[in-house]
C-alpha cells in the first residue's frame, strides 16, 4: 500500500505541474513564443532564456508553455469525443442487445483489432492534418475502447435486481440507463479515460513530430522536436527539454493511471 | 485442432473484411472525384476518363468495391501518383526494411523482459521487484522519437560511433547496413522492455495467487518444479499476445523511430504518402500494415493452445 500512495504522489505531482504550466501558458509566457529574435538564434540555456532559444531565437520555455496548454487542450478534447461517442454506442449496444448490439460489437471488434494510430492516421488523411483533424481523428480512434467498456458494465448490470425494480416502477428505458446504470461505468472509465489522457498526449506529440499535426509556427512539444532535429549537434538542447516535458507528463499520468487502477477497479490490475 | 484453427481464421476475416471496408470508403469520403484524386493533379483528363470506367465510377457503389476487391485479391492496389510504381511493389519493398527492425527489437526485448518480468513477480515488493518495475515504468513514458533523438545524439553526435543520417541495406551490404539499423533497433527494444516486463510480471503473479500453485506447494514439489511446470507456462500464454499485440503496434508506430534515423521503411512511406496526397499508396499501405496486424495475432491465437492447454476446449 505504502508504494500506491507514492505512485499517487509523484503521478499527481508530475500531472498537477502540467496542469499549472498549460493554465499559465494560455494566459502568460515570460516572452512572446512567436516573437523572432536573430540575436538570441540557438542561444543556450542562460538567464535571459532559460530553456536557451531555438533556431529564429525564440524562447524555448514560453514555446513549452504554450505547447502544453495546446496538447492539453487537444488531449482533452479528444478524450472528451471518444467518452461521448463511445459511452452513447457502448450502453446502447448493451441496453438494447439483438442485431443492434451484435453489429456494433462487431464493428468495435474490427475497430479495436488494428493498431489505434494506424486508424488515425487514416482518418488524418481525411480530416487534413491540422488540430481540428487530430481532435476527431483520435476520438474516433479511441471510441471502440471506451465503448467495449462502458457495454460490458451495462452487461454485467442489465440483470440485477435494482434494474428491474427501477423497470417496475415505470421508469422509461432511458432514465433507467441514466440514472442506475451509467454511474456505475464512472469507475472503469475513470481509469480508461486517465490512460486516455496519456495516449493522446502522446499520439499528438507523435502525430505532430511527423509533421501531421498542429502545424508551425504554433508550438506543440511534438513539432518543436520535430524542428530541433537538424540543429541537434548545435543544440541539443532544443530536443532535449520538449521531451523531457513529454516524458514527465507520462510517468505522472502513468503512475496516476495505476494508482486509480488499483484503487477503482481491483479486476482490470494488470491489462494492458 | 483442426476447428479450433478454421474457427480462429473464420473469426480473422470479417475483421480483414472490415478493414478493406474502411480503407476503400476513406478514398469515396475526400472531397472530390475519387478517379482525379488517384492520379493526382497532373493527370490529363483522357487517363482520369479511363481510370473511372475501370473503377467503375459510372455504376454503383457496391459494383466499385467487388472491383476494387478483385483487384486487392489479385495483388493489384494501384499506382503511385508520386513515383509512378506499383504500389504493392512499394509497400513489400519497405515493409522489408520495418519487419526486419521491429522482429529484431521484439526478439530481443521479450528475451530481455520476459525472464526479468517473472523474475520481479516471485520476489513481490522486493527491492529487485520495485527497481524493475520503476524502470519499466520509465522507459514506458519515453515517448520512442525522443529516446531516438537522444541515442542519435549519444551514439551518432557525442560518441560518433554510428551514422547519423542515410541508411544502406543491409542486405546489400551486412556489415555497413548493422550499422544503420543499430540506433532504431536499440531505441524500440528500450521502449518495448518496458510494455513487456510489465506484463510479464503481472501474468505471472496472476498465476502465483491461483488454487493451483497452493497445491503444487502443499503436495511438497520442489519450488523449482513449481515454477517450471505450474507458473512459467501459465504466465507465458497472455505474455504471448501481448508480443503478438507489440508487434502490430509497432507496425503502426515505427513511422516516428524510421522519421527520427531517415529511415525507408514501410511507416514513413505512409507518412510521406499522407502529406503527398498519394492515395493508392494512403491505401496500400493501411490495408497491408492492418492485414498484417490481424495475421500476427492469428499466429499468436493459432500457437495459443501449445502454452495453454485450456484454450482447445472452449
Amino acid at each position: 500500500m505504502k508504494t500506491l500512495s507514492a505512485n499517487a504522489m509523484v503521478g499527481g505531482l508530475f500531472v498537477g505541474a502540467f496542469v499549472i504550466a498549460a493554465c499559465i501558458g494560455s494566459v502568460w509566457t515570460p516572452y512572446d513564443p512567436m516573437a523572432l529574435d536573430m540575436k538570441a538564434r540557438l542561444a543556450g540555456p542562460s538567464t535571459q532564456h532559460l530553456l536557451g532559444a531555438d533556431e529564429f531565437g525564440r524562447d524555448v520555455l514560453s514555446r513549452l508553455m504554450l505547447g502544453a496548454s495546446a496538447s492539453g487542450i487537444v488531449s482533452l478534447a479528444t478524450v472528451a469525443i471518444a467518452t461521448v461517442l463511445g459511452t452513447a454506442l457502448g450502453s446502447i449496444s448493451g441496453y438494447l442487445g439483438g442485431w443492434t448490439d451484435r453489429v456494433l460489437v462487431a464493428v468495435t471488434n474490427a475497430l479495436l483489432a488494428f493498431p489505434g494510430i494506424l486508424l488515425a492516421l487514416g482518418l488524418l488523411a481525411i480530416f487534413g492534418a491540422n488540430k481540428y483533424g487530430i481532435v476527431l481523428a483520435l476520438g474516433i480512434a479511441y471510441t471502440p475502447s471506451v465503448a467495449r467498456i462502458v457495454r460490458g458494465t451495462v452487461l454485467s448490470l442489465r440483470e440485477r435486481e435494482f434494474i428491474d425494480a427501477s423497470r417496475i416502477s415505470g421508469d422509461s428505458g432511458l432514465y433507467t440507463l441514466l440514472r442506475h446504470i451509467l454511474p456505475n461505468c464512472i469507475a472503469p472509465l475513470t481509469v480508461l479515460t486517465t490512460s486516455m489522457f496519456g495516449w493522446t498526449l502522446l499520439s499528438e506529440s507523435a502525430l505532430s513530430f511527423l509533421g501531421l499535426g498542429v502545424p508551425p509556427p504554433a508550438p506543440t512539444w511534438g513539432n518543436m522536436l520535430a524542428a530541433a532535429r537538424p540543429y541537434l549537434a548545435q543544440a541539443a538542447w532544443l530536443a532535449i527539454f520538449p521531451g523531457l516535458c513529454i516524458s514527465i507528463v507520462l510517468l505522472g499520468i502513468n503512475l496516476l493511471g495505476d494508482a486509480l487502477r488499483d484503487r477503482l477497479d481491483p479486476k482490470m490490475r494488470g491489462m494492458q | 485442432m483442426l476447428r479450433f484453427i478454421l474457427s480462429r481464421i473464420g473469426m480473422a476475416v470479417p475483421t480483414v473484411f472490415l478493414v478493406a471496408v474502411v480503407v476503400f470508403f476513406l478514398i469515396r469520403l475526400v472531397p472530390g472525384d475519387p478517379a482525379a484524386l488517384l492520379l493526382g493533379d497532373m493527370a490529363s483528363p483522357e487517363s482520369v476518363a479511363a481510370l473511372r470506367s475501370d473503377l467503375g465510377l459510372d455504376k454503383n457503389i457496391l459494383t466499385q468495391f467487388a472491383i476494387w476487391l478483385t483487384n486487392v485479391f489479385q495483388g493489384d492496389l494501384g499506382t503511385s501518383i508520386t513515383t509512378k510504381e506499383p504500389v504493392a511493389h512499394l509497400v513489400i519493398e519497405r515493409f522489408k526494411v520495418s519487419a526486419g527492425i521491429v522482429l529484431v527489437a521484439v526478439a530481443l526485448a521479450s528475451l530481455a523482459a520476459v525472464p526479468a518480468g517473472f523474475i520481479a513477480a516471485l520476489r513481490q515488493n522486493s527491492k529487485l521487484d520495485l527497481t524493475l518495475v520503476s524502470v519499466a515504468a520509465l522507459l514506458l513514458s519515453i515517448p520512442t522519437f525522443w529516446l531516438g533523438l537522444v541515442i542519435l545524439l549519444i551514439f551518432g553526435l557525442k560518441l560518433g560511433w554510428l551514422p547519423v543520417v542515410g541508411y544502406v541495406s543491409v542486405a546489400e551490404d551486412p556489415s555497413r547496413g548493422l550499422l544503420y539499423v543499430l540506433m532504431p533497433i536499440l531505441t524500440l527494444f528500450l521502449h518495448e522492455i518496458g510494455v513487456l516486463l510489465r506484463m510479464a510480471r503481472a501474468s505471472a503473479l496472476e498465476v502465483l495467487r491461483l488454487d493451483y500453485i497452493t497445491h503444487a506447494r502443499a503436495k511438497g514439489l520442489p519450488e523449482r518444479t513449481v515454477l517450471w511446470r505450474h507458473v512459467f507456462p501459465n504466465a507465458f500464454a497472455p505474455t504471448l499476445t501481448l508480443i503478438g499485440l507489440v508487434l502490430g503496434n509497432m507496425l503502426g508506430g515505427i513511422a516516428v523511430v524510421e522519421t527520427v534515423f531517415t529511415i525507408p521503411g514501410l511507416g514513413r512511406l505512409l507518412v510521406d504518402a499522407i502529406f503527398g496526397r498519394d492515395y493508392p499508396v494512403i491505401q496500400g499501405c493501411l490495408l497491408f500494415i492492418a492485414v498484417i496486424y490481424v495475421l500476427v495475432n492469428l499466429i499468436v491465437d493459432l500457437c495459443y493452445p501449445l502454452f495453454d492447454p485450456r484454450v482447445k476446449i472452449t
